[in-house]
């Protein structure tokens, strides 16, 4: 009798999962100054990286209700939430690590790969910099590990769209060009954002996730 | 009135003559929807976002006609995805500044008529039309445009909503009546991330004399 109620217990337990949380930034709001001011990063991460969180838990509540029931329908319908809001955790969850106030530099692996992927750092940032300027709509640019080819490759993903789930590429830096990652500071300037951002790279995680990526 | 810039036909004889399209005036100045929408946004708004639209649906088209005048097709097609983005936000603004007004010129006020009418037919009140309506412009997902149209095969009201600057006659088929700018360079500036704040405070200066005169030429239109 009590070990049939530990073995509820315990199913109950397995099948309940913690809720998402939002993470911490790995810095202060205004560490990144005066690349990305620290308006902008306290309403980013507290306000529309949050909502992303708080949304894709409610999403995925009602996920698990209509999985329990059957519901294939309301499955299906929960989709663009699902994308959107657990695109919006996955992608700002990354962003905030591929930034530093810190003076950092690409690995060596990651340097020949993106000289043989582009022809050089510079090469790199011109390409990811022109896909990234060029979304139309929000959305964000991408530098991405192409499992296939072992190749790196730029991407432009829209909304929230997240890259793995998209295009098959590995996520390794990546470069929020909705508005609200730059208006406040930057305006309609875009161009201006996206160049100055690369001042803030953390090459090291980029790397980091780079190494990860191969394996 | 046409007029046919003649540099162009000097220089380049065999371009099939088209007008450039140019930016609209504001039907009044940055500061008159105050305090709904700040000046500042309504400067940026007008003068660098439509006027970005302007400027590169003029490039799109004339690479279109060139493409079109060599019968290269393949270039043709590739210029839909700049025509779409820049046509469509050319149109767009374009309605939207007409769209709104001050209080001051009646923004905000729906007076009595056919378009009040049907719109208390089809939503049961006007209150519960502006629900939804704002319901539908806060939950678009990114970039977009939140619309009451004219569906002239139903001769009835529609609300929609269109991603980006995707123009609504080209991709829903329901004439314009009256549109919500949801991107973020709209409101960004004054309402931060509160979308839905912004949303609420536009009916205050809502144009529903020029959406009436719209609604009226559309349900001509249909008969």
């Amino acid at each position: 009798m009590f070990a049939l109620r530990r073995l509820a217990t315990n199913a109950i337990i397995s099948n309940t999962r913690a809720a998402h949380a939002l993470p911490e930034l790995p810095y202060a709001y205004e560490a990144l100054e005066p690349i990305v001011s620290r308006d902008i990063m306290s309403l980013h991460h507290t306000k529309h990286h949050q909502t992303y969180v708080t949304n894709l838990n409610a999403a995925e509540e009602k996920l698990k209700t209509a999985l329990s029931k059957g519901d294939i329908s309301t499955v299906v319908s929960l989709e663009p939430a699902l994308r959107f809001n657990g695109g919006g955790h996955l992608n700002h969850s990354i962003f905030w690590k591929n930034l530093s106030p810190e003076s950092t530099q690409p690995s060596e692996p990651l340097k020949k790969a993106i000289e043989s992927s582009f022809g050089g750092i510079q090469q790199l940032k011109d390409q990811l910099s022109a896909s990234s300027i060029g979304v139309q709509g929000s959305g964000w640019g991408w530098l991405g590990y192409c499992p296939k080819s072992g190749c790196l490759k730029i991407a432009t993903c829209a909304n929230q769209d997240p890259l793995q789930a998209t295009t098959g590429l590995i996520p390794l830096l990546g470069i929020d060009v909705w508005e609200h990652a730059y208006y406040l500071q930057y305006k309609n300037v875009r161009a201006d954002y996206v160049k100055a951002i690369f001042e803030v790279v953390n090459w090291k995680d980029v790397s980091e996730r780079f190494e990860k990526a191969k394996c | 009135m046409r007029r046919f810039p003649r540099e162009l036909l000097v220089v380049k004889p065999f371009f099939r003559y088209r007008c450039m399209h140019t930016l609209p005036d504001l039907p009044y100045d940055y500061d008159a929807l105050e305090p709904v929408i700040s000046s500042e946004i309504m400067k940026i708004h007008h003068a660098k976002h439509h006027k970005a639209y302007v400027d590169n649906l003029n490039k799109a088209e004339e690479g279109l006609q060139k493409a079109l005048s060599e019968k290269d097709v393949s270039s043709q097609i590739a210029f839909h995805n700049a025509l779409k983005f820049n046509g469509g936000g050319h149109l767009n603004h374009s309605i939207f500044w007409n769209n709104l007004a001050p209080k001051s010129r009646g923004g905000g006020y729906l007076n009595n008529g056919q378009l009040k009418t049907q719109i208390e037919k089809q939503f049961s009140s006007f209150a519960k039309f502006k629900e939804v309506f704002s319901s539908q412009a806060v939950a678009i997902k990114g970039s977009g445009w939140a619309w009451l149209g004219y569906d002239t095969r139903t001769k009835n009201l529609a609300l929609a909503t269109c991603q980006n600057q995707d123009p609504l006659l080209a991709t829903v088929g329901l004439i314009p009546l009256l549109g919500v700018d949801v991107w973020e360079h709209a409101y960004y500036l004054q309402y931060k991330n509160e979308r839905p704040k912004y949303v609420d405070a536009i009916w205050e200066i809502v144009n529903w004399k020029n959406v009436e005169e719209s609604y009226q030429k559309a349900v001509e239109f249909s008969n």
